[in-house]
């Protein structure tokens, strides 16, 4: 008998246009000192799971069949006041947020010892002694000290830490760890699941570990149940999923996700996930509008050079100079971009990667540097009009899908935008024409022109801010971490989809991420930053054989091992 | 994904056609009529019993008032119709009710249920009026302190904190006060209207901006007023085209309440004497003429049009209160 029982549950949720199950004939268990993976992709109802095991469904929401067993006594049909006694006693829970998870309000001594009383028989002090037992634990040094100490005074991964803490101070039989390292940069997030897996084992702890994050899966699970729209497609021992799975939604995710071992042509077809609505066009660029008309002045040497770029920012502002804060979010930065070439800016959050992008497209006023683009320096232009012509041969593409389309704004005006506003077309007819064949060319269809925005998924919408960004006819693309807020097989058809009209058109682009697997595949050098300093410059190949600068070799070792990753079906390019 | 796609031309023509099947299907009245019935806000009103009767209540007496001229059985102010021996007359379900004055007459001899009519019109077209420019004012100023942010915020601003400081009534006597030492008396009367539009419109502006200001902050970080400015889309179009449709919302909501208080104002102001004059008298008017008789027992004069204003403010105000819980999901 296991430790946790799911057994045939189903979830519904009644909505104003009829029941949705998020979850059906689920049957999951966790062994003593197991850890359990619970993958899938966003809406495959995995954190419903959690929250149904821990009775905290949002109303409307029900668990309509099944039945949830915790060591052999069914808990799912118990009284609320019995839950919530065992919630937090015998079943933890760790969320992704470490900031939301702490009151800001109290010490973290205060919510330890009161979780601790409330569910163990012990006083204050002996409360207090096994607090600082479990930070020392967790692993914060001078866990006596720090106990009284408020959240704000904690960074991100040592919150996690104490949220983890948290989650153990009732010494629990079953934790539920619902994206616990989501939020978290990849250093820390190799420690945490260190921490975790460590835990697990010495208190035989049972644990189910949801996550939409492959590396955090092949990491440190030991099973691992994959979710499709509600329902599981596969559970198995984590090696053999992962290494020889039999569904095949679980081969397309397995095969769209990035390596960092090889470098793929393009990813292999991910059409089980989300079909991209239309088949795209392919368009004969040669004597098409896009390909027509690309009256910018032939050019040598690099399209884009960066001289010392600096950037700082006022954090502080006073009348006295002396009493002002600075921040130098980019400091002395110089790099250039060939033509035709697709150039990678990898960092941790807060490295200036971004400040760097939005420099190079106006949105930013560098404090100090040149930037000289298609022969011209950007940084010399004063009028707007002058600024127009450089606009023009260079567009930029957002993280957020959800927030960088008007979302007032007819799919068909948003593309047309940039089109009427540089005057690229003769009439309303060509305009129209030009954003449909755009539409059709990223794989959307013309029927999208004439909706709106919230009418499409989160990659359809990636899609539209590419056909926007395209509507200028530019030679030079900046991708501003353009798949990270996607699904792993939506970011497979994404890429696919650059790296495709990267070629057709010629383009030369700047590709931002943080994930450097996501780098290997895309770009043919690569630039490492840090604190806002360019650490180096090296071919793509080259930096992740042979990295030289030391905080680009301790970059490449946090990256998840994928190795067990099955590689079937993948088109591995030959390196040059 | 797959690239093997049929010749440019015929699939050309195809996807025209898509497009012109359901750009039909998506435009005009029929279907913005379709995607409202299908909204969130109108589930919402459906199912709010409050919202429907107050909704209901408003539009009515909205209506009624326009179309006062037809609706009410007799022209108060046409004084070839007022006959002074009826004055004075209570309301029908008292013992001495007339059947044609539904809610009795006045000292004149009026017909008290016409003179709320009319006098509703004035309340509600003051109303309006001064809600309309207040928005006029607030959501420019609210865009452009929100937008440019530093000192013209901070300018904009600090006069929008020196006006909350003045009560709406305060400076409504003020600029009564002025007018009325300026202007010849026919003429000020006259005037009345537009200065007490103006007394509650410049006195209610601050709310649309402070809004309009905060959402505004909110809108231009985010990525679509980015990429229009990487396209290179000027600053007022942005602001115009980009920013103004998405923080409109909340204005809704202000603006429906602001009614209720600017009708409320109105009446008070009114009822103090600086409002409209007694010749096309609004609520307000109306409550302060029949105030002197209130105690002479002939109370329907005065107790009639409170009752209306009450109603219409409840109403209005309902109406709101249910716009911002509806446009608000958070609130619940």
């Amino acid at each position: 008998m296991a430790l946790l029982d799911i057994k045939n549950i189903r979830v519904d949720f009644p909505t104003r246009r009829g029941v949705f199950t998020a979850v059906e004939n689920v049957t999951l268990s966790v062994n003593p000192g197991e850890i359990l993976g619970c993958v899938g992709e966003s809406g495959a109802g995995k954190s419903t799971i959690g929250n149904t095991v821990i009775g905290l469904l949002e109303p409307p929401g029900r668990m309509s069949e099944g039945e949830i067993d915790l060591d052999g006594k069914r808990i799912d049909n118990l009284p609320y006041e019995a839950i919530r006694k065992i919630r937090g006693r015998r079943i933890g829970m760790i969320f992704q947020d470490p900031l939301t998870s702490l009151n800001p309000l109290q010490t973290i001594e205060r919510q330890l010892v009161e979780t601790i009383t409330t569910h163990l028989p012990l006083n204050e002090g002996e409360a207090r002694q096994k607090a600082v037992d479990l930070l020392d634990r967790v692993g914060i040094p001078e866990a006596d000290i720090r106990i009284g100490q408020y959240p704000h005074q904690f960074s991100g991964g040592m919150r996690q830490r104490v949220v983890i803490a948290l989650a153990l101070c009732a010494d629990p039989e079953v934790i539920i760890a619902d994206e616990p390292t989501t939020a978290l940069d990849v250093s820390i997030q190799a420690q945490i699941l260190d921490l975790m897996r460590e835990l697990c084992r010495e208190r035989q702890v049972g644990m189910i570990i949801i996550t939409h994050d492959m590396g955090v899966i092949a990491d440190i699970t030991d099973r691992v149940a994959v979710m499709y729209h509600g329902k599981v497609v596969e559970e198995g021992p984590t090696q053999k999923i992962l290494g020889n799975p039999d569904h095949p939604y679980t081969q397309s995710l397995i095969s769209a996700v990035p390596r960092p071992d090889v470098r793929l042509k393009r990813f292999p077809l991910v059409e089980y996930i989300e079909s991209a609505g239309e088949a795209r066009k392919e368009l004969d660029v040669a004597n098409h509008w896009l390909g027509k008309a690309r009256d910018f002045e032939a050019m040598d040497g690099p399209l884009l050079t960066l001289e010392k770029l600096h950037m700082r920012f006022v954090t502080r502002n006073a009348i006295l100079p002396r009493d002002r804060r600075y921040l130098d979010a980019v400091k002395d930065v110089s790099f250039d971009i060939k033509q035709g070439e697709v150039f990678g800016l990898v960092g941790e959050s807060g490295s200036g990667k971004s400040t760097v992008a939005r420099m190079i497209a106006g949105l930013y006023k560098p404090t100090g540097g040149n930037i000289f683009f298609a022969g011209g320096e950007l940084t010399a232009l004063r009028t707007e009009r002058e600024k127009d012509r450089y606009r023009r041969q260079m567009q930029m593409i957002f993280q957020d899908p959800y927030s960088s389309l008007n979302p007032r704004m007819r799919v068909l005006d948003i593309v047309a935008e940039p089109i009427r506003f540089h005057n690229l077309a003769d009439d309303r007819k060509e305009t129209e024409t030009i954003v449909l064949d755009l539409l059709e060319h990223v794989g959307l269809g013309a029927a999208a022109a004439v909706k709106y925005p919230h009418e499409f998924s989160g990659g359809q919408r990636q899609r539209i801010s590419i056909a926007r960004a395209l509507a200028t006819r530019p030679r030079f693309l900046i991708c501003d971490e353009p798949t990270s807020a996607l699904d792993v097989s939506i970011q497979a058809q994404i890429l696919n989809l650059l790296k495709d009209l990267q070629q057709e058109l010629g383009l030369t682009m700047m590709f931002i991420s943080h994930d450097l697997p996501v780098i290997r595949q895309m770009c043919d050098r690569v630039g490492v930053m840090r604190h806002g300093q360019l650490c180096e410059v090296a071919e793509t190949e080259e930096l992740f054989e042979n990295p030289q600068h030391e905080y680009s070799k301790h970059l490449l070792d946090l990256m998840p091992k994928l190795d067990v990753l099955s590689h079937e079906g993948l088109e591995v390019e030959q390196t040059k | 994904m797959t690239l093997g796609v049929p010749g440019p031309t015929d699939m050309n023509s195809k996807s025209n056609q898509t497009y012109e099947v359901a750009a039909k299907e998506r435009t005009g009245l029929a279907d913005v009529l379709r995607r409202f019935f299908d909204s969130d806000l109108w589930f919402s009103f459906r199912h709010s019993p409050v919202a429907i009767i107050s909704m209901a209540v408003s539009i009515l007496i909205v209506f009624s008032a326009i179309f006062a001229h037809w609706i009410a059985p007799t022209n108060p102010f046409d004084l070839a119709q007022i006959d002074l021996l009826d004055s004075e007359i209570p309301p029908v379900w008292l013992p001495d009710g007339d059947s044609r004055f539904l809610l009795g007459t006045d000292d004149q001899g009026r017909d008290i249920f016409s003179t709320i009519l009319y006098g509703s019109r004035v309340s509600l077209l003051v109303g309006f009026a001064s809600v309309v420019f207040a928005m006029a004012i607030g959501i420019p100023l609210g865009l452009i302190s929100g937008y440019y942010g530093g000192y013209v915020d901070a300018v904009i601003m600090r006069i929008a904190d020196v006006q909350l400081s003045f009560p709406a009534i305060l400076i409504a006597f003020l600029i009564d006060g002025v007018a009325r030492g300026v202007l010849p008396r026919a003429v000020h009367d006259e005037m009345a209207l537009y200065v007490l539009v103006f007394a509650i419109g410049i006195s209610g502006w601050v709310q649309y901006a402070r809004t309009v200001r905060g959402s505004t902050m909110v809108e231009k970080n985010k990525e679509y007023v980015q990429a229009a400015r990487v396209i290179g889309i000027r600053r007022g179009t942005i602001l115009v085209r980009h920013i103004l449709p998405n923080v409109l919302g909340p204005v809704l909501v202000i603006a429906t309440i602001h009614l209720a208080l600017a009708i409320i104002t109105e009446a008070t102001l009114s009822f103090l004497g600086v409002g409209v004059p007694v010749t096309s008298p609004s609520l307000g008017t109306l409550i302060r003429v029949g105030y002197d008789f209130l105690f002479s027992g002939v109370w329907w004069i005065t107790i009639m049009p409170g009752v209306a204003l009450i109603i219409l403010v409840l109403a209005i105000n309902m109406v709101g209160d249910w716009l911002r819980d509806a446009l608000n999901p958070k609130l619940r």
